[in-house]
């Protein structure tokens, strides 16, 4: 099993970046690693970009992936997966999710949303595995669980097993929603395979 | 938690700071929100045996501190950065009356402005107080730490300033479980020469404070929490608090002197780690804080020389200044569309400041709160913002600048928590001083930007209790304020008739913009109505999307593609809404000339 990594999430306020970042933090845990994460709240929570950092290893100190370090990027939406660019390296791999929300200079028609912008990170020979995290919500019943899906996404490239990430639903998550997130991981660990 | 066990606890700063309170033996704490300091008290509130209070400013909460820990407590006052500058008045004094029961004062700094007006770097004040600072590293680190302050608080007779950044306060990390120790009986005792301060008395406690910094000084050279880490090489490090981190992983065999307390500073200790180096390089955020009182040792160093004075620094920044030569290359930023944060879909802040940037030539002096993004294009309806209720007073002083030629032209904008915090006093002077700027309290029912905390008006107490909800009309008429309207915000064109009335009116008005912020958990529990774009009857005038809000979207259209629409050629576009994001407001309906957006009703 790897012995320290980094993982960088991102996307828009409001997208359940936190809840996604938790999880994935847990499973690490359980895992037997020492876990820092760090997220800002208060600004940038107004429909702003949205960033969490994760660390873990044996002995973590910094909460802060440094620059060319993150070994995935869990990105939320398209442009906030390149966004964060300076932060991979070649082996990077990028969880992406398709859906596009438009910055409030699109949305005023004074800028257009780039197409094709995941070419940025592909043309660098970087992993990309994209993925329309909130169709597979869809598929399971409930849309608001597009950020597990994305963790079940992600969790093809973590050595955790999947059997630890559906303990930590268990565990963290309220009864009534417990079996859809669990199917909401499921489903988004077997999409990026689909 | 799958992760919580009998010994350890997954927890941010934030709530690792509130458990150490409590296993302090804290039984009185009071606050103001604010980021990032806000979810201690929050979390301390609900442990057994504390009363947590949130006040109407940082100034009030820590005198409520003082009085406890005059009664013996152990107290606690949170804040921000800034909000120490509002409590600087009892936090210089208390700093000569000392304590009876433990006080720790948190202070909460955000290098970088997240979330906040300037990146002040609160060390400066203990130096400026005369009190000792304790600064932890991590989550793990202030819960220990805050043990520590309320034993050196006791020891020494004083305040300690204990404080931390947004890194400690909003990052996650294992932190070990204790037990609460054993909470000291409060009782009246009257010590009138250390608690009375009159210049009589002041003048004997500022001999006592001198004498207290001197044995904290010495108590500083073998406290734990100031420790040398060994190390190899020929350079060495002196760092505190979260840069510590950065310090440890760029240059992890270096040796390393790490502060725990960094006010007063350990000399003895510094100089002989100082000798033990060649090369010595001192790493911390914001101001050359420990920097120059080791320079003053006439000990030399590099600082600010190679390591930045704004912002936050990471392991990235300190390698690089360290080792330029060891940075590899990295993949350059592309240039995107910014996506800064905005007022949600469904604000009632969206209506008032729609209505105000269709005043033409009128200055809006703004305020601290969500409501400063009212700033933001396309509203761009703030002029001014620098302090908490400083909307008020700065509006009074430029009609006292202007004269004739402001009038008509002067409105104030502040939310109703900060109006409680420090616009109240403000909008007496206006009326007592007989000016004609007017007054917008958004009450939106909460402090919505840190998070929804209660408040004075909000008739809960921070568990949620029911509580005194001030009367925000009557506590403005006792003001002396003759004109108070109360308006809808998402009624649009009410609001912007009112405004234009009132703005224009030659003696103060209060207009107090009332409708509950859409993510309060009645409002959002709500069943609302979505709107929908009629796209045929869209002629692309853009006032909608003028409005700012994130569920509207314009595409926009070439002439021929107008033509294949059905459109006129000369359309330039038209506007959608994102019914998934739609609030319910209705503001968008209202400014639509043509039909074009209608309503559906909830199911």
């Amino acid at each position: 099993m790897k012995q320290s990594g980094n993982i960088l999430f991102s996307g828009v306020g409001g997208q359940g970046i936190l809840l996604a970042s938790e999880l994935t933090a847990h499973a690490q845990l359980a895992a037997g690693f020492d876990v820092k994460k760090s997220e800002v709240h208060g600004m940038a929570q107004r429909g702003g970009s949205v960033e969490a950092h994760l660390r873990y290893g044996e002995k973590v100190y910094s909460p802060l992936i440094e620059l060319g370090t993150a070994d995935i990027l869990v990105a939320f939406e398209i442009l906030e997966a390149v966004r964060y660019l300076p932060y991979l390296h070649k082996d990077s791999a990028v969880v992406v999710n398709t859906q596009k929300i438009l910055p409030p200079a699109v949305a005023l028609g004074k800028m257009v949303y780039p197409e094709n912008i995941l070419d940025e990170l592909t043309s660098r020979q970087i992993k990309v595995v994209a993925l329309d995290a909130f169709a597979v919500a869809e598929s399971v019943g409930e849309p608001r669980t597009a950020n597990v899906a994305m963790v079940g996404a992600m969790s093809n490239f973590l050595a955790v097993s999947p059997e630890v990430f559906l303990q930590v639903i268990e565990a963290t998550v309220k009864e009534q929603f417990r079996e859809v997130n669990k199917r909401a991981f499921a489903a988004g660990r077997a999409a990026v395979y689909a | 938690m799958i992760f919580d066990s009998e010994t350890k606890l997954w927890l941010s700063g934030n709530e690792a700071i509130a458990l150490g309170a409590w296993e302090a033996g804290v039984t009185v704490a009071s606050g103001y929100p604010g980021t990032p300091s806000t979810e201690i008290m929050g979390n301390l509130a609900r442990y057994e045996g504390v009363y947590a209070e949130w006040a109407p400013n940082e100034k009030v909460g820590l005198e409520v501190a003082i009085g406890a820990c005059f009664a013996g407590a152990r107290a606690l006052a949170t804040m921000k950065h800034v909000g120490l500058n509002v409590a600087a008045d009892p936090l210089f004094t208390s700093a000569y009356t000392g304590v009876r029961g433990g006080l720790v004062i948190l202070n909460a700094d955000d290098p970088q402005m997240h979330s906040s007006q300037n990146e002040q770097d609160n060390r400066n004040y203990a130096f400026a107080a005369k009190l000792p600072m304790l600064e932890p590293s991590d989550p793990a680190e202030a819960k220990e730490m805050m043990a520590r302050a309320y034993a050196l608080s006791e020891q020494l007779d004083t305040p300690v300033l204990f404080r931390i950044t947004t890194r400690i306060a909003h990052v996650k990390g294992v932190v070990e479980k204790g037990e609460r120790c054993q909470v000291p009986e409060p009782s009246i005792a009257k010590m009138p020469a250390k608690l009375v301060m009159l210049p009589g008395n002041a003048r004997v406690r500022r001999q006592a404070v001198e004498k207290r910094m001197e044995v904290a000084r010495e108590l500083a050279e073998t406290l734990p929490e100031n420790r040398i880490e060994p190390g190899t090489g020929r350079r060495g490090f002196i760092t505190a608090g979260v840069p510590y981190n950065y310090v440890k992983e760029a240059f992890p065999t270096a040796p390393v002197l790490k502060l725990g307390m960094v006010w007063p500073l350990p000399e003895r200790m510094i100089r002989e780690f100082a000798a033990s180096v060649d090369e010595l390089i001192v790493v911390e955020e914001l101001d050359p804080f420990l920097e120059l009182h080791i320079k003053a040792m006439g000990i030399a160093c590099h600082g600010k020389d190679i390591i930045p004075n704004q912002g936050e620094l990471n392991t990235f920044i300190v390698r690089k200044a360290v080792e330029p030569d060891s940075i590899g290359a990295l993949f350059a930023p592309i240039d995107l569309p910014m996506r800064p944060p905005n007022m949600c879909a469904g604000c009632p802040h969206r209506g008032l400041f729609y209505g105000l940037s269709r005043l033409k030539d009128i200055f809006i002096c703004g305020d601290i709160g969500c409501y400063t993004l009212g700033f933001l294009p396309p509203l761009s309806a703030m002029d001014a913002c620098v302090c908490m209720g400083a909307s008020v007073t700065m509006a009074h002083g430029m009609s006292k600048a202007l004269g004739k030629s402001g009038e008509g032209r002067i409105v104030a904008v502040l939310g109703d928590s900060t109006f409680m915090h420090s616009g109240i006093t403000g909008l007496l002077n206006t009326v007592y001083n007989n000016s004609y700027a007017s007054v917008i309290i958004l009450d939106n029912r909460t402090t919505a930007m840190t998070g929804h905390q209660d408040n004075p008006a909000s008739g809960r107490t921070i568990l949620g209790n029911p509580a005194p909800a001030l009367d925000l009309e009557q506590l403005v008429r006792a003001l002396g304020v003759k004109r108070v309207i109360v308006v809808n915000p998402h009624d649009v064109e009410t609001t912007r008739k009112v405004l234009k009335e009132e703005i224009e009116s030659p003696e103060p008005s209060v207009i107090i913009s009332r409708a509950p912020c859409v993510l309060i958990p009645e409002e959002a529990r709500r069943k609302k109505p979505v709107y929908f774009t009629h796209l045929d009857n869209c002629t692309g005038c853009s006032l909608c999307v003028q409005m700012g809000c994130p569920a509207i979207s314009w595409t926009p259209l070439t002439p021929e593609e107008a033509v294949a629409r059905g459109y006129r050629e000369k359309q330039k576009g038209f506007a959608r809404i994102a019914e998934n994001q739609c609030a319910g407001c209705g503001q968008c309906a209202a400014v639509c000339k043509f039909e074009a957006i209608t309503r559906k009703e909830a199911k």
